[in-house]
């Protein structure tokens, strides 16, 4: 079967039900998806598949057939996808691990609602868990990214 | 309205209570910058500098002696590598450390690389824990290093000019002589200094000086971050390696009877099917043994894995029940336990009071979670064992490497990679000797991968705890006396089979340092055996003292009828500097390695941090019904936090938390920014566990297994505002990653019971 990833095209062979979050780590080596729990519980192995979220560890490769993956290292050429600069004005991460499901479900939901208010935030992340707590910074930098400025005060001095 | 639901606000009714009772990585790119630097490189330490070769482990002092301690690297190119030695897992040591480094080297920040150091003894306490990296573990001895490097530099340029050292003058990067107009940079500089002796005297920089220390510096990790590129232990890979994923035993104790591999090995990819022996218990560091399956995928082993039949031993903790548990706690706390402080008579003093207050507390089992599993990757080849690990402390899983293969610890090298969250659980290297056993076994590369059910069911659980407070109040509110019992499994029981009672080290984080100033206070360690291996979580024991004392100090007020932060900086008893060894502690009290006199218990600390919240968190401003704020205050690990949450109960009984306000006064912040990142982590996970986790056993086994069931906060369930307001007092400086945790639960159950009007359970009074 045919895909591409971050627009390389690919041809898988491998065995349909494996999901496609162990496709990208152990064959393509594309470790910036996480895994976290296997279960699409926790949201750090999201990707954009035909522009839309989705927890790469649920889905098999079987169902990917002519579909347009992209992680984490294809969103932008330099690391420069406005959400990508808002979480680095905002210095999101702390330990980082969960942060390129963070900025994967983020860059979606821009897409999909350029101005979200504060419930589609809730309902765009909250599949996303930050150990680290960097729910307030995440938020903001949401915000900031939409151009909406932020009323919210992560770090504030 | 419906009583919220939440785990820890589950207080006991303790109307049963009889009086009678009371008598009682190296990251690959970085290596291969090392080697491809030439010429020479400077190379300093706290204890001392080193003349090096083009490679940097060919490490020989001028004078022929080997230098062991090895935190800074200035190659001919310009580029200052600073060489970190604590494990990064969020709490942004690699780049707090590089800041203290470069500040007073004077370095250009653009030039500044950071490379993780390898677990090695030479440099010292690598262990990253107990919120000591920056003050004890790198604070002095960087700055030190820089600024003995610094005044190495400019004596170079000055010998190589002919002029007075004292005409020439280091910033940014290089060395200038203003009078000739001469600038050299540090790259340039960099051989001849390294003939020079290092000086122990080099001054360091006074406050007003400082560039990089105390301002806003982006995380030199922050780029890796954000673009996938960062690389933690699950990331790792080799060629030829095998991807290992092990069915552990479900109950503490128990062991493989025997096991059918058939079904397992027929799964594509699967390469081999091992049995990991087990440890004795207690178990330690050592790994929980189980069947492994080794596979070409991290896919094949996980499918591999659910193919295999076990049969596991009998264990002597094949009946632990939660349910049953807290009761047998609640037997121990409600009979005398070891004394282990007593002052004045509290019997006396209690049966005198004109108010008597008592409440019992649960806080249950909670697991680490890290978002990333414990993960690491071994390689055992022609006598040497070579891991990459998420660890936070590489010397200790250097020996259990060593341990497990029966290697000496020089021929282990511990590669420190990021660490996707830890929070004490990756301290220990029980999954470290895994990889390393495995790698052994199968001649080849292992890379050991726990899942998240793996975590959650085979971790190091946080203690269990059950506290009961009594306290009587005189008729002006004043308290007069105060017992404490505590009832929780020490840590020490997953290393010595005889340990039941709570330490008085563990009580020492928050119990036997209790600040407030009340004339008879009884503390009793009550016996809790425990059933299954016991860990440190992110500030360990404090989460269940702050938690009880919190409460009921909160309790004390209502029932004093006076509002909550004046009641408690009240009972502070006003400004002093608690002397230590006169509170009828039977041992002297621990106080996280820190003596009393340098790190004093100084109420006047406290009570700057209450006031601060109070200030800023609109306490006593006018509410919507259904609101509440609470406030609890609280030190540890040298630094004191204080904290208002505000509640909004809804008429279903949901409970949401549209701010928090927490004060943190840690003496001085190096890295600011972090510090209030970490002040708001720590808000989260201190409300995660407060509101949404519970590790509980049935049958000897773990009942929670993945994020569906084991809940954290997700976005939604996040406080949407939180302020971080630190204090300068200018006091000693403390700890920062872990005591934003302990105040925060306290004042959240205290803003329910403000927000309700009730306690979620009868508390008794007289």
């Amino acid at each position: 079967m045919r895909l591409t990833i971050n627009g390389t095209p690919r041809d898988y062979t491998g065995d349909p039900a494996q999901p496609l979050l162990w496709y990208l780590r152990d064959e393509l080596a594309l470790t910036g998806t996480k895994f976290g729990c296997g279960i699409s519980a926790c949201g750090a192995c999201t990707v954009h598949i035909d522009g839309k979220p989705a927890t790469s560890c649920v889905v098999p490769m079987s169902t990917l057939e002519n579909k347009a993956i992209i992680t984490i290292e294809g969103l932008s050429d330099a690391g420069d996808h406005p959400v990508q600069q808002a979480w680095a004005a905002a210095n999101v991460p702390q330990c980082g691990y969960c942060q390129s499901g963070q900025i994967m479900a983020a860059a979606a939901l821009l897409k999909a609602k350029p101005k979200p208010n504060e419930a589609d935030i809730d309902a765009a992340m909250s599949g996303v868990i930050c150990r680290c707590g960097t729910y307030s910074r995440i938020r903001e930098a949401i915000k900031n990214a939409a151009g909406m400025g932020s009323t919210t005060t992560a770090g504030a001095r | 309205m419906t009583q919220p639901t939440l785990p820890w606000l589950d207080r006991n009714n303790t109307r049963n209570s009889k009086r009678a009772e009371l008598n009682e990585g190296l990251d690959r790119r970085d290596f291969l910058t090392r080697l491809a630097a030439t010429g020479f490189v400077l190379a300093i330490s706290a204890s001392g500098i080193s003349c090096l070769g083009d490679s940097a482990s060919s490490s020989t002092n001028t004078d022929g002696s080997f230098e062991p301690s090895v935190f800074l690297r200035i190659g001919n190119d310009g580029l200052v590598t600073i060489i970190v030695h604590r494990s990064e897992m969020g709490q942004g040591v690699r780049t707090g450390l590089a800041m203290a480094m470069a500040d007073e080297l004077e370095a250009d920040w653009s030039m500044v690389r950071l490379e993780q150091a390898v677990g090695d003894s030479k440099y010292g306490d690598q262990n990253t824990d107990g919120s000591t990296s920056v003050r004890n573990g790198g604070w002095l001895k960087f700055r030190q290093a820089g600024a003995a490097a610094r005044a190495m530099l400019e004596q170079a340029a000055a010998a190589e000019w002919g002029v007075p050292r004292s005409d020439v003058k280091s910033a940014n990067g290089q060395v200038t002589h203003a009078a000739s107009n001469r600038t050299l940079g540090y790259g340039a500089l960099a051989a001849r200094a390294s003939t020079l002796d290092v000086p122990t005297d080099a001054p360091l920089k006074t406050p007003d000086q400082y560039r990089f220390i105390g301002k806003t510096v982006a995380s030199l990790d922050l780029n890796a971050m954000i673009t996938g590129k960062a690389k933690y232990a699950q990331d790792m890979a080799m060629d030829g390696m095998r991807i290992a994923v092990i069915q552990r035993p479900p109950v503490y104790g128990s062991k493989v009877a025997k096991f059918d591999a058939s079904a397992a090995m027929a799964v594509p990819g699967v390469v081999k099917v091992i049995e990991v022996p087990a440890a004795e218990i207690p178990a330690g560091f050592k790994p929980l043994g189980g069947v492994a399956v080794l596979a070409t995928s991290t896919w094949a082993a996980i499918e591999g894995r659910k193919k295999l039949s076990i049969e596991w031993t009998a264990s002597p903790n094949d009946s632990y029940d939660c349910v049953e548990y807290r009761k047998e706690l609640e037997g121990s706390v409600r009979a005398d336990g070891n004394v282990v402080r007593n002052l004045g008579d509290v019997y006396k003093a209690i049966d005198g009071a004109a108010k008597k207050v008592s409440a019992e507390y649960y806080v249950p089992h909670l697991a680490h979670a890290p978002m990333e599993p414990p993960a690491a990757l071994a390689n055992y080849a022609a006598g040497k064992c070579e891991v990459w690990a998420c660890t936070q402390d590489p010397q200790t899983a250097r020996s259990a490497v060593a341990n497990i293969v029966g290697l000496k610890d020089a021929n282990v090298t511990v590669n420190v990679t990021l660490l996707g969250g830890a929070f004490g659980r990756k301290s220990k290297p029980d999954f470290i000797a895994e990889a390393a056993y495995l790698s052994k076994e199968m001649k080849t590369p292992v890379k050991v991968v726990w899942t998240r059910e793996d975590d959650i069911q085979n971790g190091y659980p946080h203690t269990v705890s059950m506290q009961r407070l009594e306290a009587g109040l005189d008729a002006n509110g004043k308290i007069v006396g105060l017992l404490h019992r505590v009832a929780s499994p020490p840590i020490g029981s997953t290393f010595s089979g005889t340990d039941e009672y709570h330490s008085e080290g563990e009580l020492a984080l928050g119990v036997l340092d209790l600040p407030y100033a009340i004339p008879n206070v009884r503390v009793e360690a009550c016996k809790a055996p425990a059933h299954t291996r016991i860990g440190w979580y992110r500030s360990v024991s404090n989460i269940p003292h702050a938690y009880a004392i919190g409460c009921f100090m909160d309790e004390l007020a209502r029932a004093a009828g006076r509002d909550p932060i004046e009641f408690l900086i009240d009972a502070l008893g006003g400004d002093r500097k608690i002397d230590m060894t006169a509170t009828g502690a039977v041992k002297p009290v621990d106080n996280y390695g820190a003596k009393w006199e340098d790190h004093p218990n100084d109420t006047a600390r406290h009570r700057g941090v209450l006031e601060r919240v109070r200030d800023e968190s609109g306490w006593g401003s006018k509410l919507p019904a259904g609101e509440g704020r609470g406030v609890a205050v609280h030190r540890s690990f040298l630094t004191y936090v204080a904290a208002v949450v505000r509640v909004k109960v809804a008429r279903d009984g949901t409970v949401t938390v549209p701010r928090v306000d927490i004060a943190m006064d840690c003496g001085f912040a190096v890295h600011p920014e972090r510090v209030r990142s970490q002040c708001e982590g720590a808000v989260v996970m201190a409300l995660s566990n407060t509101m949404e986790s519970a590790l509980t056993y049935a049958r000897g086994r773990a009942v929670q297994s993945n994020y569906a069931d084991y809940r954290v906060l997700r976005m939604a369930g996040a406080p949407k505002e939180i302020r971080v307001h630190l204090v300068e007092s200018g006091g000693p400086m403390g700890g920062v990653g872990e005591p934003g945790v302990p105040p925060v639960g306290a004042a959240f159950a205290n803003a329910v019971v403000a927000a309700t009007h009730q306690l979620p359970h009868r508390t008794e009074r007289s």
